[in-house]
């Protein structure tokens, strides 16, 4: 197993809370790796330390074998870090369209060009249009992303994320509040991530989890409790305890 | 999967619709331009008009595209206008054109400075901290004398011929044709700027910081560059009427300039970049015409409007003539062929 993220000791602690303590994650290429924990255990606190959002108090964060804990968010994404937010974080005045457009422009080192107006790159649109097509958010490319209904939101979260080209992908839970009837879209999307990305999923939905996943970390107060295949997840007492009351499917 | 190439071709329209030219707006500049011949006897507000219009569309940079508020954007108006002024008087530069350049360049030094005091914080820390710039400026001109003129403002100053060629008149002929080309050439980099790539990061980082930074953008570089940019254009505003004036005084860096170009820019709305130029007219004129009829109480019924405007626009404040806008893209014929041909197209297929 090759790993491309790995974080070393990693703590980050707030006043009198440590949020992450000395957590050695692993993650290898490809991976569908899925991170799990109840609420406050500290898994969107890890999300932000490893895109940079939040600087670890101590500890390292490695893309391979590289020490990136010192970059800002927006390098980090050059280098392949990307996230999408379990809250959607999206441009409400502008379409699918153009924030594909700026996604792809961006990550092209374009988005300092001043003079040429957006959209003359066929090369661009093409990258961006395809990718639209390919999360079904093609019949409202050209909608305000304010008015969207939710799940092509969150459909769009995910599209703009893959457009950065990531090597590894941080999913903060694709499906939350998504209703019922529009679940199967999303994960459709997700289980549809190309093969050569890594993904990192959090998420709370144990279908979701166990569906989706190849590999199962869970955190309980900051901390690495337990890690293994969904089987050795679900098998272990451990874990069962820390979730007592909430299902686990048996795998 | 293969796209095809119509849902390129309408992305492409659809992607470059913002940057495509309306009809209002070329009746817009012929009309600024057919003045020189009509109204030569108001070449002088029309002046006016025209520096402060251009300042406005300096805030509407930072403001309605970046999302940055400023309550002391006249600091660079000042050291515009004090830059055109001792350069003039001191005959360091003499053509009016490379002056006012120079003092663009002078004025945007400035703004990268500052830019990075504006980097963190909330609209109310940005308002504060831009507010303290313009007091300090205005104070520090004040102590230097010698070099300012302090509170008398710098006198003597003789502006030399645009190009060695056009003289500026008392009547406002030359100054007027000067600064409305002046206003129209930075209006269209302007135009070409926010319609760009880089003007789209701009809204994208006034949007939402958060995911701008997720999706690779670098938030705090592209504020220092629109600051910059955009304090480059209120130095030309500020150059314009110390040369249209041969004159500058400390109250270039007054505070009720900065506040009364919020005002402007809200009169006419924020973030089309016609906000600012549509608002110099309606405030230069509403001014012009109350001042006379009312000479001590103009300001209340500026006052007025504002409180109307408000009110109407309520939380939308910055998109109050959204509608007008609307319209006028429904006017454009050009969009309303192609979309003709683009349907019958659709037909034949």
């Amino acid at each position: 197993m090759t790993v491309v993220l790995e974080t070393i000791d990693l703590t980050k602690r707030f006043a009198g809370i440590v949020a992450a303590n000395n957590i050695a994650l692993r993650i290898a290429r490809g991976a569908r790796h899925a991170l799990i924990g109840p609420n406050g255990a500290g898994k969107t606190t890890l999300i932000n330390l490893l895109t940079g959002v939040q600087r670890p108090t101590s500890g390292r964060i490695l893309l391979d074998g590289e020490d990136i804990s010192g970059l800002p968010t927006h390098e980090r994404v050059g280098r392949g870090i990307v996230r999408t937010f379990q809250i959607n974080q999206l441009f409400g005045d502008l379409t699918p369209l153009e924030t594909l457009g700026l996604a792809v422009s961006e990550r092209r080192g374009q988005g300092l060009d001043w003079w040429r107006i957006v959209g003359t790159r066929p090369d661009l649109i093409t990258e961006a249009v395809e990718i639209l097509e390919r999360f079904r958010l093609t019949d409202v490319i050209n909608e305000r992303t304010a008015v969207l209904p939710y799940g092509k939101q969150r459909l769009l979260e995910i599209a703009v994320a893959i457009a950065c080209r990531p090597r590894v992908l941080l999913l903060d839970e694709p499906a939350a509040g998504v209703p019922e009837d529009e679940r199967h879209e999303i994960l459709r999307a997700v289980a549809a991530l190309p093969a050569d990305v890594t993904v990192l999923l959090i998420e709370h939905d144990m279908d979701i989890v166990f569906s989706f996943a190849d590999r199962i970390s869970v955190l309980v107060s900051g901390a690495l409790f337990a890690e293994g295949t969904p089987e050795e997840i679900a098998r272990d007492p451990r874990v069962k305890a820390v979730y007592l009351g909430e299902e686990i499917v048996d795998a | 999967m293969t796209t095809p190439p119509s849902a390129v071709r309408s992305a492409t329209e659809w992607l470059s619709a913002r940057a495509r030219w309306q009809p209002l707006e070329g009746l817009f500049w012929f009309s600024a331009f057919a003045a020189v011949f009509l109204f030569p006897e108001r070449h002088l507000i029309l002046t006016e008009i025209a520096w402060l219009g251009l300042f406005a569309l300096s805030l509407d940079l930072i403001l309605g595209y970046a999302g940055i508020i400023s309550l002391g954007h006249a600091a660079f108006f000042g050291v515009g206008a004090y830059t055109a002024a001792l350069l003039a008087k001191h005959e360091i530069i003499n053509e009016p054109v490379l002056a006012l350049l120079a003092s663009g360049l002078v004025a945007m030094a400035l703004g990268f400075v500052t830019s990075f005091l504006v980097l963190r914080g909330s609209d109310l820390t940005r308002l504060m901290v831009t507010l303290g710039v313009a007091l300090l400026l205005r104070e520090l001109a004040n102590s230097f004398g010698w070099l300012t003129g302090g509170a008398d403002g710098l006198q003597g100053v003789t502006i030399k011929p645009v190009f060695g060629i056009f003289r500026f008149d008392m009547f406002g002929h030359t100054g007027y044709v000067y600064s409305l080309s002046v206003l129209f050439i930075l209006f269209l980099i302007a135009r070409r700027l926010v319609n760009s790539p880089f003007g789209l990061s701009l809204l994208a980082v006034k949007g939402n910081p958060l995911r701008a930074s997720a999706i690779g953008v670098s938030v705090d570089a592209r504020m220092v560059a629109i600051y910059t940019v955009a304090a480059g254009y209120a130095g030309i505003a500020g150059a314009l009427l110390a040369q249209t004036t041969a004159f500058a005084s400390l109250e270039v860096f007054s505070f009720d300039r900065s506040a009364d170009l919020l005002l402007v820019l809200i009169i006419g709305g924020a973030g089309y970049l016609y906000g600012g130029l549509i608002g110099a007219i309606i405030f230069k004129f509403m001014q012009d015409y109350l001042s006379v009829l009312t000479p001590q109480y103009w300001p209340f019924w500026i006052g007025l409007v504002l409180v109307v405007i408000v009110l109407v626009g309520r939380d939308r404040i910055t998109t109050w003539t959204a509608p007008i806008r609307l319209f006028a893209a429904r006017l454009d014929w050009r969009t309303f062929a192609r979309r003709e041909a683009a349907a019958s197209k659709d037909q034949c297929q």
